[in-house]
C-alpha cells in the first residue's frame, strides 16, 4: 500500500526560527527573510515557512501607538533623577542625603509657582517609576523559550493567579478530607472577620497583574477567592488577604476640637462652620442652661423665624443636652436660613468634644457633622435660569 | 492483531517506519540552532566565538538518537497490562462513535464501544518515542485540554516537565495569528500535545485545525468520538476516566525528562570529550550511551 502521504512531504515545508531580540519595541513581522533563507539555508534546522505578509497595520501612527521604554532607558531616568534630587537640595540650601519626597514637591512648588487649576497639570518630579507606566519585560529568553508555562494562554499572570488559588482550594479540600478521615475535624470559624475589608475592584487587579482582564475573569476570581474562604483555611489566609483592602470607616477621620479651658476654669470648645456663603464661629460652654447668644443679640431676637432656632437646638435635642450646654457665636454673610445652617454645624462640630466617640458616630450618621455642599447653580448662556429654559415655541 | 497486518494500517495513517522517511532530518541539520543566527532583514549575524569543531560535535548529537528505533526506550514505561488497569480501553457507547475510529476499536460490550490495546501501544510507543526526539531537540511542548476536570494536573504536568501548557479558552488566532496575539517574534510550539481532543461542546479543538494549517506536528489521545484525521501521532485511548488521564500525564512527564536528562548527559559526555584535547578527537564520537534512563 503506497503511502499516500509522499506529497505532502514534498510540498516543502519549512519554518524560520529566528531567536528573539532582548528589546520591548515592538517589530512589524516581515518577513521578507523567508526566500532568502531557503536558498542560504544556513544553521537553522527544520525550516518551516510561515506566510505571514509585511501588512503594517494603519494604526501604527506614532501618537496612537503605545510607548514602550526599554529597561535602559528607565534606569537612564533613574540616575537622571537621583542627580537631579541633589542639585535640587543644594539650591534650595538642605542636606541632599536627608531630601524626601515631599521636600522635592515643596521646592517645585516653590520654584515652578503655577496658577493652573488642574492640579495633574503642574510641573512635579517624582521617582521614575510612578510616572512611567509599568510594562511586561520581553517574555522570552535567547532561545525564544518563553519564561512562563502559561504563556500561550494569552492571559499568563491571570491564569497563573488562577492555577495558584484552585492549587490551594484542593490542597485545603485534601487536608480536611484527611483530618475527616482520622475524625479529628472540628467545625471551629477561625475565619477572620472580614468586615472592615473589602475585594480588591477590577482595575486595582489589572494594575497589580499587569494585564487587562474582563469582566468575566474578574468576576470568576473573585468566586474562586470566596470559595476559598467557605472552606475555613486557616493556613491560606494570607494569601487571600493579598486581595482585600481595608475598608475605614468615616468617623474615625473625624476631627476633634481638644477641650480647652478659660479663666474661671470652665470648660469650653471653638468650632467654624458654613453654609452657602454665610460663615459662623461657634464657642460652647461645657455647662450652662441652654443660652444663645449670636453676634451678642439672644438668638430669640435674632431669628424670629422658628425653623431657624429649631435648627440650632437640632445638636442639643440630639444628644439629649438641651438646657446643659451655654453658646456664644458670632456669623456673618448669607441669609437667615444659611446662618441658621452655618451656626448648626458650627455647634455639632464644637459639641463633638464634650461627647462620647459613639455619639460622635452618631451625630455623623445623623448628618449634623457633614458641610452641606449646596450652593447657587450658574445661570447658563441659552436658558433662563439654571435649569428653566426659554418658552419652547412649536413655530 | 498480528503485526504484519497493522503495519499497512499504520502506513495508511501516515505513520511512517524509520527507513522510509526521507532524509530531510538527516541532511538539513548541519548544526544546532544558533539562537539569534538571524535578524529579519536576512542579514547573517556573525556567530561569536563558535569553534569550528562543534558544528561537528553538534551535528552529531543529533543525529545519534536517530539511529536506534528507540534510542530513549519509551516501550518500558507502559505495557498493555498496566493500560488495562488504567481503564485506557473503555471507549464510549456505540451510538457516539466516530467514523474514523472504527479500525481502532476492538469491539463493544453491552453497548460501550472497546478499544484495541494492541494498537494503542504500537500507537502510544511511536507518539512518546516523537516527543522524546522532540524534547531532546529543545522543542517547546505545549499541553492542550479544554477538559476543566484535568486543568490543573495538566497545568502541574507541564510545569513540571519544563513545557507549555493551555487549557484555558483557546482565542482563535492564536497560533494562525500569533504575531498580533503573542508578540511579533514569537516563536511557536514545535510539538503540540493533546489530552483532550474535544472541547467543552463535543467539537473538535481548534487548536486541531490551526497546528495543521501551521505546520506543527501534533500527538493526541483520541477516544471513541474524536476524529483522528488531522493529528499525526493519534493514541487511540480513553480520555474520560481519571485513572487514564494520570497515567497519561505519567507518561509524557517522564519521557521528556528522561529526553531532557539524556540530552544534558550527552553534551556533557561530548564536552569531556571536547576537553581531554583536540587530539583526542581522531577517536571519533564515543559509543552510544546507555540506554538504561
Amino acid at each position: 500500500m503506497a503511502a499516500p502521504c509522499v506529497s505532502c512531504y514534498a510540498a516543502l515545508s519549512y519554518r524560520l526560527f529566528l531567536g528573539g531580540r532582548v528589546s520591548l519595541s515592538q517589530k512589524q513581522g516581515v518577513w521578507k527573510a523567508a526566500a532568502a533563507e531557503l536558498q542560504t539555508g544556513t544553521g537553522s534546522q527544520i525550516l518551516r515557512l510561515r506566510h505571514t505578509t509585511g501588512v503594517s497595520t494603519k494604526k501604527n501612527v506614532a501618537a496612537l501607538r503605545r510607548e514602550t521604554y526599554t529597561v535602559d532607558f528607565i534606569k537612564k531616568q533613574i540616575e537622571e533623577f537621583n542627580i537631579g534630587k541633589r542639585h535640587l537640595a543644594n539650591m534650595m540650601g538642605e542636606d541632599p542625603e536627608t531630601f524626601t519626597q515631599e521636600d522635592i514637591d515643596k521646592a517645585i512648588a516653590y520654584l515652578f509657582p503655577s496658577g493652573l487649576f488642574e492640579k495633574q497639570a503642574r510641573p512635579i518630579m517624582k521617582h521614575p517609576e510612578q510616572i512611567f507606566p509599568k510594562q511586561r519585560a520581553i517574555q522570552w529568553g535567547e532561545d525564544g523559550r518563553p519564561f512562563h508555562f502559561l504563556f500561550y494562554t494569552g492571559k499568563q499572570a491571570y491564569y497563573s493567579l488562577m492555577h495558584e488559588a484552585y492549587g490551594k482550594l484542593l490542597e485545603v479540600e485534601k487536608r480536611q478530607n484527611q483530618l475527616q478521615a482520622k475524625g479529628l475535624f472540628s467545625e471551629k470559624t477561625k475565619t477572620k472577620d472580614l468586615i472592615d475589608s473589602r475585594w480588591l475592584i477590577k482595575e486595582e487587579l489589572e494594575e497589580m497583574l499587569v494585564e487587562k482582564l474582563s469582566d468575566q475573569d474578574y468576576a470568576q476570581f473573585i468566586r474562586l477567592l470566596e470559595r476559598l474562604l467557605t472552606l475555613h483555611c486557616g493556613s491560606e489566609e494570607e494569601f487571600v488577604q493579598r486581595f482585600r483592602r481595608s475598608v475605614t470607616i468615616q468617623s474615625k477621620k473625624q476631627l476633634i476640637e481638644p477641650v480647652q479651658y478659660d479663666e474661671q476654669g470652665m470648660a469650653f470648645s471653638t468650632s467654624e462652620g458654613k453654609r452657602k456663603s454665610a460663615k459662623a464661629e461657634a464657642i460652647v460652654y461645657g455647662h450652662g442652661s441652654g443660652r444663645i447668644k449670636v453676634n451678642g443679640i439672644d438668638y430669640l431676637l435674632y431669628f424670629p423665624v422658628t425653623q431657624d432656632r429649631e435648627q440650632l437646638m437640632f445638636p442639643f435635642h440630639f444628644l439629649d443636652r438641651l438646657g446643659k450646654h451655654d453658646t456664644t457665636c458670632t456669623v456673618s454673610g448669607g441669609g437667615r436660613s444659611s446662618q441658621a445652617g452655618a451656626i448648626r454645624l458650627a455647634v455639632a462640630r464644637a459639641l463633638c468634644s464634650f461627647v462620647t466617640e459613639e455619639e460622635v458616630e452618631w451625630m455623623r450618621q445623623a448628618g449634623l457633622l457633614t458641610a452641606d455642599p449646596r450652593v447657587k447653580e450658574r445661570k447658563k448662556p441659552g436658558q433662563e435660569g439654571a435649569r428653566r429654559k426659554f418658552t419652547w415655541k412649536k413655530r | 492483531m498480528a503485526p504484519a497486518a497493522t503495519a499497512p494500517r499504520l502506513l495508511g495513517a501516515g505513520v511512517w517506519p524509520r527507513a522510509l522517511r526521507p532524509p530531510l532530518l538527516g541532511t538539513a541539520t548541519p548544526g544546532r540552532a544558533r539562537p539569534g543566527g538571524r535578524t529579519l532583514a536576512g542579514a547573517a549575524i556573525p556567530a561569536v566565538g563558535e569553534p569550528e569543531g562543534s558544528t561537528d560535535i553538534s551535528h552529531s548529537i543529533l543525529s545519534e538518537p536517530l539511529k536506534h528505533s528507540d534510542f530513549f526506550n519509551v516501550k518500558e514505561l507502559f505495557s498493555v497490562r498496566s493500560l488495562f488497569n488504567a481503564r485506557v480501553h473503555l471507549g464510549h457507547k456505540a451510538g457516539c462513535r466516530h467514523r474514523f475510529m472504527e479500525p481502532y476499536i476492538f469491539g463493544s460490550r453491552l453497548g460501550q464501544d472497546i478499544i484495541d490495546l494492541e494498537q494503542t501501544a504500537v500507537h502510544l510507543q511511536l507518539a512518546l518515542n516523537f516527543t522524546a526526539h522532540v524534547a531532546y531537540r529543545k522543542g517547546i511542548i505545549l499541553f492542550v485540554s479544554r477538559n476543566r476536570q484535568f486543568s490543573h494536573l495538566i497545568e502541574t504536568t507541564a510545569q513540571d516537565c519544563g513545557e507549555y501548557a493551555h487549557t484555558r479558552y483557546f482565542k482563535g488566532g492564536l497560533l494562525t495569528n500569533s504575531s498580533l496575539l503573542l508578540g511579533s517574534m514569537v516563536r511557536l510550539p514545535d510539538l503540540i500535545i493533546f489530552l483532550h481532543t474535544l472541547n467543552n461542546v463535543f467539537e473538535p479543538h481548534v487548536a486541531v485545525r490551526d497546528a495543521a494549517k501551521m505546520h506543527i506536528p501534533t500527538v493526541g489521545i483520541v477516544d471513541t468520538n474524536c476524529n483522528p484525521s488531522l493529528i499525526t501521532y493519534p493514541i487511540p485511548g480513553n480520555d474520560d476516566s481519571p485513572p487514564a488521564v494520570h497515567l497519561f500525564c505519567r507518561l509524557f512527564r517522564t519521557t521528556i525528562n528522561r529526553a531532557k536528562q539524556k540530552r544534558r548527559q550527552i553534551e556533557a559526555l561530548y564536552e569531556l570529550q571536547g576537553k581531554e584535547g583536540p587530539g583526542a578527537r581522531g577517536q571519533g564520537p564515543a559509543a552510544p550511551p546507555s540506554l538504561k534512563a
